[in-house]
């Protein structure tokens, strides 16, 4: 037996097989995905792996290293997220996610470590020794909203898009701001003395950190569009870039003490439209479903471990200290929602109801970055209480928090996602209002938010485009896009109705199953059944879907259909070579 | 408020060079707009007598700064006090605005021609798209609103255009009244066209 020879591989690829296995376990039973969400089971799991080995070895299982999570596990969620998140309502709520992320999270950091302070004051806990730069450490790094629970639990109750996108981008963006406390109070908890210089260049760091992060991304972004430019004769290349370019982001950006996850997101955002101008069919697949291959994995890893770390003896269970956190935690966030929502109602238009904000606050779940950065702080003696209270915090978010919010949505008749099929006309008018309101912000003179898309838009298809697009003399529209789109289901459709003996000669969408066509009489007799089918394909996906609607979900990719994908290539195929 | 309608005043005078009324060549001086696919529809809703509450149809040929500021008056953002009956009536407008603009020969329809225009005029940006394209692009469009508006038509029915109940059902996914409006708050980024 040569173990110690592959040991470490070893013993990785049993993890993710356990993790892959727990997950095909939990979809055997219908019933309970929809009550208890996914990352509570994966949790469970773990804690029984973790009870399992500390039974038989006696002494603490492996606690997941932060590297490890860090490096490895938690890019790939990150990059997901960033590629597949609908860049509309995201620039549409900037600011208020902005808000939320940055001022909500100074506002609980310090919120949480000075009420944490004045516990530790009373005697009879015998916290004395707590200082209150210790209790800010901490603070800082309980405040931040975890993304990798928020899109576990979230992506299950199926919440309007503003909303989603709200919670979402808050938890994305709020690192930048975690990343920033947590170091400099860290340092701050190794110096002698603070002067308020110091303070100062914490908050310039601030900005160098998240700005920071932003270009690293863009740059590695449009590096990675540029090079798709030429991969014309080597497709099968093609995703590796995208993943390469993105990793390389994040590590780039972790390297010089930048927020990684921003960069890594703006990276994906900032290539996604040209990438996939540039690439393949095939390709475009392939990174779309290693993607989600990856982000699931890290997913229900990271969960696992979670639950594993928690048995052992790493806790010091002062129960006072764990119970007032926890309390602090939900306080702290409901206050700061509330205030910050009454502050974004007065500016904006579109207001944001009192059921979405109790959504908002009872959605801030924690997760394993919390977890990982407890067990990232320096050894002094305390270290272990606060082990203890953010593995409580953990699991209560996931577990209360994570099983109640479905079940609260339903009850409270959130407004849920609007379930429809995109159509050619809604994306018209959509386009129409854009250019109307910029041209009346130009006639107005003023500079409001469709004067700058606008200005964009310009910039993008004058410069940016040229450089970084392969064929630039076809650049498409978004309606051209999904009309060409439709038109491809409807002739297949047809073509599975067997009346198309192949297919169209031309694009068009009507000569080839009408007759007669006059500008005022349409003829409906195929095409009403069609129609309405129509409506049933839609919801398949085969190529560039420009969806208004968020499109990412953990288990599935938007459109999967076994039986009629084969006839669909084959006929997308032959269409093509039209 | 006192502060928009000056700021406003102020942008009429810039405008019309200190004249009393516009006329449609002075909105040729916005260098920004020159860009933009359907000026030539923004500009027209602003003479269209139909936007400007007047009982005639046609195309005034200049309008002074109270017309001016009724346009804009369209894009008013809702304020937070008001209930369900005016927010649809502010509805209304603004979408009465809208078909305004696509129903260039004032009939009250938007036929499949008109329709094709106004996608033609939208994805004129792009010099590579053929005509063949943008107008089976709008074809497919009236036939989606064929479908939402009338539902199962038989094989001789003949769909004349889109009315305006037709084209408020066609909005009904898009919030219009939160989307379609200017902030005005801003006074200070005046842009200056020469």
């Amino acid at each position: 037996l040569d173990y110690q020879h592959v040991q470490v591989p070893f013993e990785i690829t049993l993890w993710i097989m356990l993790a892959s296995l727990a997950k095909i376990g939990f979809h055997l039973y219908n019933k309970l995905p929809s009550v208890v969400p996914e990352s509570c089971l994966l949790i469970f799991v773990g804690l029984i792996m973790g009870g399992i080995i500390y039974g038989l070895n006696d002494r603490s299982p492996p606690v997941m290293d932060s590297d490890i999570f860090f490096l490895y596990l938690l890019p790939p969620i990150v990059l997901d997220a960033g590629y597949f998140m609908p860049s509309r309502p995201f620039f549409e709520n900037i600011g208020t996610i902005l808000l939320y992320a940055v001022v909500g999270t100074i506002w609980n950091v310090f919120g949480i470590g000075f009420s944490l302070y004045g516990i530790c004051q009373v005697k009879a806990f015998r916290l004395q020794d707590v200082s209150l730069l210790h209790n800010l450490l901490f603070g800082s790094l309980i405040a931040a909203v975890d993304p990798v629970a928020v899109l576990a639990v979230f992506e299950e109750i199926h919440v309007n898009e503003k909303l989603h996108i709200l919670v979402f981008g808050e938890s994305l963006l709020n690192d930048a701001v975690t990343v920033v406390l947590y170091k400099l109070f860290r340092s701050f908890c190794e110096m002698p003395t603070i002067k308020s210089v110091d303070v100062f260049a914490g908050v310039g760091k601030f900005f160098v950190v998240g700005l920071g992060g932003v270009v690293v991304g863009l740059s590695f972004g449009f590096t990675a569009a540029f090079t798709t430019r030429f991969t014309k004769d080597i497709r099968v290349i093609e995703p590796l870039f995208v993943f390469l370019y993105s990793y390389l982001s994040y590590l780039t950006a972790e390297m010089f003490h930048l927020s990684g996850i921003v960069a890594i997101i703006s990276c994906a955002m900032g290539m996604k439209r040209y990438v996939e101008a540039n690439i393949s069919l095939k390709s475009h697949t392939t990174v779309k479903y290693f993607m989600k291959m990856w982000s699931s994995v890290s997913d229900t890893l990271i969960f696992i471990f979670l639950g594993v770390s928690t048995i052992g003896e790493n806790h010091e269970w002062n129960w006072p200290y764990i119970c007032f956190t926890v309390i602090f935690c939900l306080i702290w966030r409901a206050l700061g929602v509330l205030v910050l929502t009454f502050f974004v109602n007065r500016f904006h238009v579109n207001t944001i109801t009192s059921k979405d904000q109790f959504i908002i606050a009872y959605g801030g779940l924690r997760g394993a970055i919390c977890f990982s950065l407890v067990f990232l702080l320096p050894d002094f003696h305390r270290k272990k209480l606060f082990i203890a209270a953010t593995t409580v915090v953990i699991l209560f978010t996931v577990f209360v928090q994570g099983m109640t919010i479905r079940p609260l949505v339903d009850l409270l008749a959130v407004k849920r996602k609007r379930e429809s099929a995109p159509t050619v006309g809604e994306q018209i008018h959509i386009r129409f209002l854009d250019h109307l309101l910029a041209g009346i912000e130009d006639i107005s003179g003023h500079w409001g938010q469709y004067y700058w898309k606008d200005k964009l838009e310009y910039f993008n298809s004058k410069y940016l485009q040229k450089i970084l697009l392969r064929e630039y003399d076809q650049p498409k529209s978004s309606i051209v896009l999904l009309y060409e789109k439709l038109e491809r289901k409807h002739a297949i459709e047809l073509a599975q109705a067997g009346q198309l003996g192949h297919g169209p000669a031309h694009p068009s969408f009507l000569s080839s199953d009408r007759t007669v066509i006059t500008d005022q009489k349409l003829e409906d007799t195929p095409s009403h059944d069609v129609l309405d089918n129509m409506q049933e394909i839609l919801a398949r996906n085969l190529y560039r879907i420009r969806r208004t609607g968020p499109a990412y979900n953990r288990h599935t990719l938007p459109g999967d259909s076994e039986p009629t994908e084969r006839a669909k290539e084959i006929l997308l195929l032959r269409h093509k070579s039209l | 408020t006192s502060e928009q309608i000056e700021h406003l005043h102020r942008r009429f005078k810039q405008l019309s060079h200190d004249q009393l009324t516009i006329r449609k060549e002075n909105f040729d001086s916005i260098p920004d707009l020159e860009f933009n696919p359907i000026r030539g529809k923004i500009v027209r809703a602003f003479f269209d007598k139909r936007n400007l509450r007047q009982e005639s149809d046609g195309l005034a040929d200049e309008i002074n700064f109270e017309d001016f500021l009724t346009i804009m008056s369209y894009f008013r953002p809702i304020e937070m006090n008001m209930d369900e009956e005016q927010l649809d009536r502010f509805r209304k407008e603004k979408l009465k605005f809208l078909f305004h603009m696509y129903d260039s020969d004032h009939d009250g329809k938007i036929t499949l021609q008109e329709y094709r225009n106004v996608v033609e005029e939208l994805l004129s940006g792009n010099p590579h798209l053929e005509k063949e394209s943008a107008r089976s692009i709008a074809d497919g469009a009236m036939m989606e609103a064929a479908s939402i508006c009338v539902g199962k038509m038989g094989p001789d029915q003949v769909y004349e255009g889109i009315t305006f109940e037709d084209f408020l059902k066609m909005w009904q996914g898009i919030d219009i009244e939160t989307k379609m409006h200017v902030r005005f708050l801003n006074v200070d980024t005046i842009a200056h066209c020469y």
